[in-house]
């Protein structure tokens, strides 16, 4: 079973546009409520799938989208 | 009845507002923000979606940039108290709305001077003028883009290359221009625009927001509010990140779902069209009330270096005797009087009577200027002849 990354926020509005830049930038991701095991305030989070995370992470650092930290997590 | 008040609120809204507030109310209702539920997230992309389209509109980078506030004079405040200092020193101009005047001047109590530079009587500014009174303690331009009383546009662009070239923040005040007047933040070199949803954005009442450029550093800015953001909820200080630094308390949720829908439509439409339609409102309405003997227009009395705002008199008959006479007799409504811009009035030689204010919109009609320039020959001819 391949892993697949949570990339999290501190608020929903980073959630919101770094969904656009992922999306607009043709990655696959998708904005699920937090895992269980992870914990962050805004409550919602992005995943974005294993092999594609050095370059959403890459994309959001250069647009200036903070992002907390990443885990991986088995994917469903 | 015809609605000749879009300088104070537009009327009527953008297709397609009242239907995205209805929706909104109906089917999602929830905080953006604050919680994971599927709702919630709904809400937050609809807010996230009016960002986009605020930047977009404003050419600014970064929709994260975006602050909502209930209007403009929120927004101007914001702006003023967040980034100024005592010491500090502002350039602005005489044809201001109290929405700047009156912080600058509260702002005066805490050790901020400001210099208001005057502008000629048709309220055109020299930018030479703007520069001459840039002292070593000034750290901001801060200016209307249009005044809304005159209608003239200030050469905001000559400003924003002043203020760059010293080193200055520029805080444009759009409230008048916002949606028929195209903007482009980093051509115009503007650090900060206010704008309000509500006029010429088609939107409703209570939305608003200051877009921060990316010369401005958010450390900088001292925060008016402060509250839940529904980020960072285990520490009791602001978060320091926009747009959450400046946008606290729950959202207008309901007033933005209508912005969206307004902005959606205005991309749509183009910004240049619709600023060609009310250059064409402009110039019917000035060739009109020109031609009719006792009525004296103020402003420059130009369609290219004006917004769709006309202030008159008629001889012989006091502003507040003109609106009620438009309103009862003819159903023709607009401002009359001092149009929160004292100094502004002071300027075109109009205080403190004021003026009578005629501001078409996009859907004016041809007809309905003709049929109200001829209520004013009319009003004009009695009271001539009493
Ligand atoms: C130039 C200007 N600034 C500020 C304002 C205030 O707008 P608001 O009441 O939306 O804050 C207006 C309109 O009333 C205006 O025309």
């Amino acid at each position: 079973m391949s892993e697949q990354f949570v990339i999290l926020f501190p608020t929903s509005a980073h959630v919101m546009r770094a969904e656009k830049l992922l999306k607009d930038a043709g990655l696959s991701c998708r904005l699920i409520p937090v895992p269980r095991q992870l914990s962050s305030d805004c409550g919602i989070c992005l995943i974005v799938l294993q092999e594609e995370a050095e370059t959403a992470c890459a994309l959001l650092k250069d647009r200036r989208v903070d992002f907390d930290t990443v885990a991986a997590i088995p994917a469903q | 009845m015809i609605y000749l008040d879009n300088a104070a609120t537009s009327w009527p809204k953008a297709p397609g507002v009242a239907e995205a507030i209805t929706r909104f109310l109906t089917d999602v209702g929830a905080n953006p923000g604050r919680s994971g539920h599927r709702l919630s997230i709904e809400a937050a992309r609809m807010v996230s979606t009016v960002r986009e389209l605020t930047a977009g509109l404003f050419g600014a980078p970064d929709p994260l940039r975006v602050v909502f506030t209930l209007n403009v004079t929120h927004a101007i405040n914001v702006a003023l108290h967040g980034l100024l200092r005592p010491g500090d020193h502002v350039v602005t101009s005489s044809v201001e709305h109290n929405s700047m005047i009156r912080p600058l001047n509260t702002l005066g109590q805490a050790g901020i001077s400001f210099t208001a530079v005057p502008c000629a009587s048709d309220g055109s500014l020299d930018p030479a003028d703007i520069e001459a009174a840039i002292t070593p303690a000034t750290v901001m331009i801060a200016l209307t883009h249009a005044s809304n009383v005159l209608g003239t546009l200030l050469p905001s662009a000559d400003i924003g290359a002043i203020a760059r070239k010293r080193g200055l923040l520029f805080l444009l005040d759009a409230a008048s221009t916002a949606g028929c007047v195209p903007i482009d933040m980093p051509a115009d070199k503007i650090d900060l625009l206010a704008f309000t949803g509500h006029k010429a954005l088609l939107g409703p009442t209570g939305t608003g927001g200051l877009v921060i450029g990316e010369r401005v550093d958010p450390a900088r800015i001292m925060p008016v509010f402060q509250g839940g953001t529904g980020s960072r909820s285990a520490t009791e200080t602001q978060p320091p990140f926009l747009p959450d630094l400046l946008e606290c308390g729950t959202l207008n949720t309901t007033g933005l779902a209508g912005l969206g829908a307004a902005l959606a439509w205005i991309t749509a439409a183009g910004i240049n069209r619709i600023q060609t339609t009310c250059r064409a409102h402009t110039r019917l309405l000035l060739e009109r009330l020109h031609a009719v003997p006792g009525v004296g227009v103020y402003g420059p009395r130009n369609p290219r270096l004006q917004t769709a705002t006309v202030s008159f008199n008629i001889k012989g008959m006091s502003p507040s005797q003109a609106g009620q006479l438009l309103d009862e007799r003819f159903g023709i409504l607009c401002r009359v009087g001092l149009h929160c811009a004292p100094r502004a009035h002071v300027t075109a030689g109009s205080f403190p009577q004021g003026t009578i204010r005629f501001s078409p919109g996009i859907f004016t009609t041809h007809d309905d200027i003709t049929t109200a320039v001829d209520a004013v020959a009319c009003l004009s001819r009695e009271a001539c002849c009493e």
